[in-house]
């Protein structure tokens, strides 16, 4: 996960380990900045990622997500 | 700064939750109801519900609800989570109470309390999940399915002649006067999404203001019982299913109610005229010494639907109660109220009974001829038989049963009135067998008499009943 907590500007994360691998996030994006990941995780489903640019922050992904703790958006 | 993140009205761990991944839903990937609890979540969190909040979850893949909603919960039999809704609320008046609930939960096996619920305009918040399907239990036909959907038990698609057609239950429900918001939302695009936040917030917020009931039908995605991915079964449930159930608000009288308006507790309960009731059945059972049986009793009363059998098995079971016996009544009667028949197996024992039923007893009482017949070669050797003879013209063996042949109705009718021939039996019963005295078992004829003007004939019914034994 990047560390964007230092500079001023929106990120969306990822938890691994959550995420299902169903993709909606990556459809809702306005910036298409989500992709999914080649790695397995240990449900062994392919995680989405952010791909670490051009976030505003705007939410949409954490909403389109079911799961509740697997995407966390920060809007400084 | 403004971050989205898990809400605090989830557990941050889902430790009822089995198995590994404690923090993870145990919904499949793409399912709506991910989507619903976090709406549903945000919004207690915002409103600052959640200590306040029952949430009953219903039967259905959401029965787990309770992993994860750090509020209260209680989980419903199926289809019953707005009539368990409507008792936590009456009694709980300032709690938030959450009916959540899927298609085949709320819009078939429970849509009598749904539409009952609906229509007395209960305080509650209903949130309905409509996937169109029962994914819990393999992909079946639900009540919402859609015309031409498989379904594992409409493998070549649901047809309207056959199974009917997918039930609207917003229009439904807006036909009803009482409630107060009635809204379809989806779990579609982003802009769907915010809405369907949005009417979450609004229901609930209607319920914390006392205005009365609130529903919100959620239109989900089931990838997993559609057999799609979560991308196309998004597609296809935003392309599709909108058709059938159209977008929209059904009801909005929330800025026509006033506040607290739908509360439905009850003011004008006293529980002071209440207890005096339950109190004199309580001393009543309680006040006496237990006394000891000489052996199990075993009963069998058996006689016409009307003749009191049943009440007399209640009776034995009370005197035996007071006695500080384990006791067990089980009536068995068809489905008139007078005239067909009825018997009751009543066991009085010092010890846990087993079983509530009597197939061999120590006691028969018989009232009519018919029980006699279906009777009497069940009752165990040496075991006494009480026959009414006022009815009843058979006789029993009495080689090997203890007969005790009593004219009860006829003596009842001399007491006042025919009616009252069960307890003539009864007296009739603790003379034949001396498990109690008399005087004992007419101590808690009293108190458990319910009118208090028939006290004395039942006093005499019962003593002539026991006199003609001792004296015959």
């Amino acid at each position: 996960m990047t560390d964007n907590t230092a500079v001023a500007v929106p990120f969306m994360e990822v938890n691994p380990e959550l995420c299902k691998g169903c993709q909606l996030c990556i459809g809702v994006c306005p910036k298409s900045v989500i992709a999914i990941s080649q790695k397995l995780n240990s449900a062994s489903y392919h995680p989405a990622y952010y791909t670490g640019q051009d976030c505003t922050g705007c939410g949409l992904c954490f909403y389109a997500c079911p799961e509740p703790g697997a995407i966390r958006v920060i809007k400084p | 700064m403004k971050v989205f993140e898990k809400s605090p009205s989830f557990y941050q761990v889902f430790e009822r939750k089995s198995g590994p991944a404690k923090e993870a839903t145990h919904y499949c990937p793409g399912c709506g109801h991910g989507n619903a609890h976090k709406m549903i979540a945000e919004a207690l969190e915002d409103l600052e519900l959640t200590s306040k909040t029952v949430f009953i979850s219903p039967v259905g893949c959401s029965v787990f609800a309770y992993y994860y909603f750090d509020c209260g919960n209680i989980q419903a039999a199926h289809g019953r989570a707005p009539a368990v809704a409507t008792g936590v609320k009456r009694a709980n008046p300032d709690s938030i109470v959450i009916s959540y609930q899927g298609d085949g939960d709320l819009a078939a096996i429970g849509t009598a309390e749904t539409i009952h619920a609906a229509n007395r305009g209960e305080n509650i918040t209903v949130f309905f999940v409509n996937n169109a399907i029962y994914g819990m239990t393999g992909g079946q036909m639900a009540p919402t399915t859609m015309i031409g959907q498989r379904s594992a038990t409409t493998p070549l698609g649901r047809v309207a002649g056959v199974h009917g057609n997918p039930i609207r239950m917003c229009e439904m429900l807006a036909t009803l006067p009482a409630p107060t918001y009635i809204e379809r939302v989806c779990i579609g695009d982003s802009k769907q999404i915010m809405k369907a936040r949005k009417a979450v917030r609004k229901a609930l917020q209607i319920q914390a203001e006392g205005k009365g009931y609130s529903f919100v039908e959620i239109v989900s995605p089931c990838p997993t019982g559609w057999k799609m991915d979560p991308v196309t079964a998004r597609d296809w449930m935003t392309e599709e299913m909108l058709k059938v159930f159209p977008l929209g608000v059904y009801r909005d009288e929330s800025g026509n109610r006033e506040e607290g308006d739908w509360h439905r507790h009850y003011e004008g309960f006293d529980p002071a005229k209440v207890n005096p009731y339950l109190d004199r059945l309580k001393t009543s059972m309680t006040e006496s010494e237990p006394v000891a049986l000489k052996q199990d009793l075993n009963c069998k009363f058996a006689g016409f639907g009307g003749q009191g059998i049943l009440t007399l098995g209640l009776f034995l079971s009370q005197i035996g109660m007071r006695a500080g016996q384990q006791v067990s009544w089980f009536p068995a009667y068809g489905p008139e109220m007078r005239g067909g028949t009825a018997n009751c197996s009543v066991n009085l024992s010092s010890r846990r009974i087993g079983s509530p039923l009597v197939d061999e007893p120590n006691v028969l009482v018989v009232m009519n001829q018919p029980s006699l017949d279906a009777f009497e070669d069940s009752v165990v050797d040496g075991g006494t038989i009480i026959i009414d003879t006022t009815i009843v013209e058979g006789k029993p063996d009495g080689k090997r049963l203890n007969a005790v042949m009593i004219p009860a109705t006829e003596i009842a009718d001399q007491v006042g009135t025919p009616k009252i021939a069960n307890v003539v039996v009864l007296g009739a019963l603790a003379a034949a067998t001396d498990a109690f005295t008399p005087e004992f078992c007419m101590e808690t004829l009293r108190s458990v008499i319910k009118k208090k003007s028939l006290i004395e004939m039942n006093m005499e019914a019962f003593r002539k009943g026991y006199d003609f034994v001792k004296n015959s």
